[in-house]
């Protein structure tokens, strides 16, 4: 059976996707799919429950909570996917590196690895935004940052293991390039792996600039963004909890569609994997 | 010991390269240029990074990690004041990890794919993707606002304590049931759980003789990290309860541009993380007689 079929049969991974491609669709077309302007003040009407002109109710600056949550899945999904290619990009690099070449690089890089990977992941994107200041792009530079080392070790793991494979020995030994080997031998077979990894990781960088926003060190306002959107709804809690509530909705509906997506893509890419984990 | 050193430079380093400076956040944009010299000469800020990474380390030995920049007291006395605090929201929320998550995984993994197991997966997925500042704002909502059975935020009292430790441990909770039933069905699977269970040994005393035991290395190795992953959120929940920890400290110097505080408060979450793993890796040696001591 081959993995898309595998995927297929997967009932809650495909009802991940189909989550992931309307939140898409919805982060493409905010402009279009937005009843209101999302940053459009009405203070007569700050607050307002959900009801017939605010599907979802207002914020504290009577700006609608629908619009602001469609416009915050482009800030989500951006700094989600930006920051996984940074992830993957020096992870690869990274994790080719002291894979291919071994030796004292490998040492020290992976020593380096061990020590991120230790750190809590919050704080330590905590520390980087606080070496970078607050703000969208900092934000993704600091998510990038954090997923660096997991992907790095994946793909030193599997450098390692394909570069004793028979078929590559028999490459080199043909005296095909360093360069043709790792491009056509063995980072083809990373990609698998790499996309089982990159889907789970936007999970957690979506997590991860919701709670850096939330604590005031992500996105700034009056950018919509889910974690802010939180933070302000946090001071009217007790009055209108649905400003702060309805928000999180919208961050833990995306987590969990990209987590369902990213564990049906691992069981359907490794069907070993099945029955044990998960 | 190496490790600390190095995670003092690197904090050291990176926190030299901040953009924003404490000194002009001390003293406003319109300072004069004498005024901002002789305070940074006051801070040691004047002084070349090799330098002042020596002076600190050296000062560290004995115990001094400076004056907070913004309320000009001991850091010691600051981090002396929060750590507490965070201890017992961590230790709270982990031992809830460690029981639910232990609890739920076992019972999956010994009906698997019964109607409990099949709920137990999807509440973990849902524990995983539930950011845990909104689950404590949701759970203010419903406990304080609504029941009024709990109180909104603070610290003092056991039922301060409630809301803020399930709400840090559910993520962990469903991280451990995940690994705890996977490690389960992994070991009833074994040779030796075969045989005690043919030569007659009844199936409770299988499970808590062979099963368990010879699981609880994987789970171990997981509460360890988890006790990491939970030392980061207690940043997140400490800002939602008004809780008086580390975390809260940490956010407010990283605002202040207090690097002194800041310093401190992430030299304790090292030294914390370091004893952790130290213990996680002495509990290896009780559970697994393989392990040697010598190691």
């Amino acid at each position: 059976m081959s993995a898309w079929a595998r995927f297929g049969r997967n009932r809650l991974a495909v009802l991940g996707l189909v989550v992931v491609v309307a939140l898409a669709l919805t982060a493409a077309l905010a402009p279009w799919l937005a009843p209101h302007d999302p940053a459009r003040q009405s203070l007569i009407e700050k607050r307002a429950r959900p009801g017939a002109k605010y599907l979802l109710g207002a914020d504290e600056f009577g700006r609608d909570i629908l619009s602001r949550v469609m416009y915050g899945s482009r800030v989500a999904l951006l700094v989600g996917v930006l920051s996984m290619l940074i992830a993957v990009a020096g992870g690869l690099l990274l994790g080719t590196l002291a894979g291919f070449v071994g030796g004292w690089l490998d040492a020290v890089l992976m020593r380096a690895v061990e020590m991120l990977l230790a750190f809590p992941y919050l704080l330590l994107a905590l520390a980087i935004v606080a070496i970078l200041g607050p703000g969208a792009l900092n934000t993704t530079v600091a998510v990038g940052i954090w997923g660096m080392p997991a992907v790095a070790r994946i793909v030193r793991g599997s450098v390692l293991a394909l570069r004793e494979t028979e078929y590559v020995a028999a490459a080199r030994a043909l005296g095909s390039p360093a360069a043709a080997l790792l491009g056509r031998h063995i980072l083809p077979n990373i990609v698998p792996g790499l996309i089982v990894y990159a889907t789970l990781f936007m999970a957690n960088a979506i997590l991860l600039e919701a709670a850096l926003s939330f604590l005031g060190l992500g996105v700034q306002p009056p950018t919509a963004s889910w974690g802010l959107m939180v933070s302000t709804g946090r001071d009217v809690l007790l009055v209108a909890p649905h400003v702060a509530t309805v928000p999180g909705l919208a961050i833990m509906l995306a987590v969990l569609a990209f987590n369902l997506v990213g564990d049906g893509l691992r069981d359907a890419l490794d069907p070993r994997l099945r029955g044990s984990a998960s | 010991m190496p490790v600390l050193l190095g995670v003092v430079f690197i904090v050291m380093l990176t926190i030299d390269l901040l953009p924003g400076d404490a000194v002009t956040l001390m003293l406003g944009e319109h300072a004069t240029k004498d005024a901002v010299a002789t305070l940074r000469a006051h801070l040691g800020l004047d002084k070349p990074f090799a330098v002042r990474y020596v002076e600190y380390v050296g000062r560290l030995a004995r115990g001094d990690l400076g004056r907070s920049i913004q309320q000009n007291r001991p850091v010691a006395a600051e981090l002396a004041d929060a750590w507490p605090a965070t201890l017992e929201l961590t230790v709270a929320a982990l031992l809830i990890a460690a029981a639910v998550g232990v609890a739920t995984g076992v019972v999956s993994a010994v009906w698997p794919n019964s109607v409990f197991d099949a709920i137990a997966r999807i509440a973990s997925l849902f524990g995983l993707s539930m950011p845990i500042f909104w689950t404590g704002l949701v759970f203010i909502v419903i406990f304080s606002l609504w029941l009024n059975w709990l109180p909104v935020g603070g610290a003092g009292s056991l039922t301060h304590l409630v809301l803020p430790a399930i709400t840090l441990a559910l993520p962990s909770v469903a991280m451990v049931a995940r690994m705890t039933r996977s490690a389960v069905l992994d070991v009833l699977r074994e040779d030796y759980v075969r045989t005690a269970r043919a030569k007659g040994v009844g199936e409770p005393w299988v499970l808590a003789k062979h099963a368990l035991r010879n699981a609880f290395i994987p789970i171990v190795t997981l509460l360890g990290l988890q006790s990491g992953q939970l030392m980061g959120g207690a940043v997140l929940t400490e800002t939602v309860f008004a809780w008086p920890g580390l975390g809260r400290l940490m956010v407010k110097a990283i605002f202040a541009r207090d690097y002194v505080l800041l310093q401190g408060a992430v030299l304790v979450f090292a030294l914390a993380f370091v004893v952790i793993n130290l213990l996680v890796d002495l509990s290896y040696g009780l559970l697994d007689p393989r392990v040697g001591r010598q190691g």
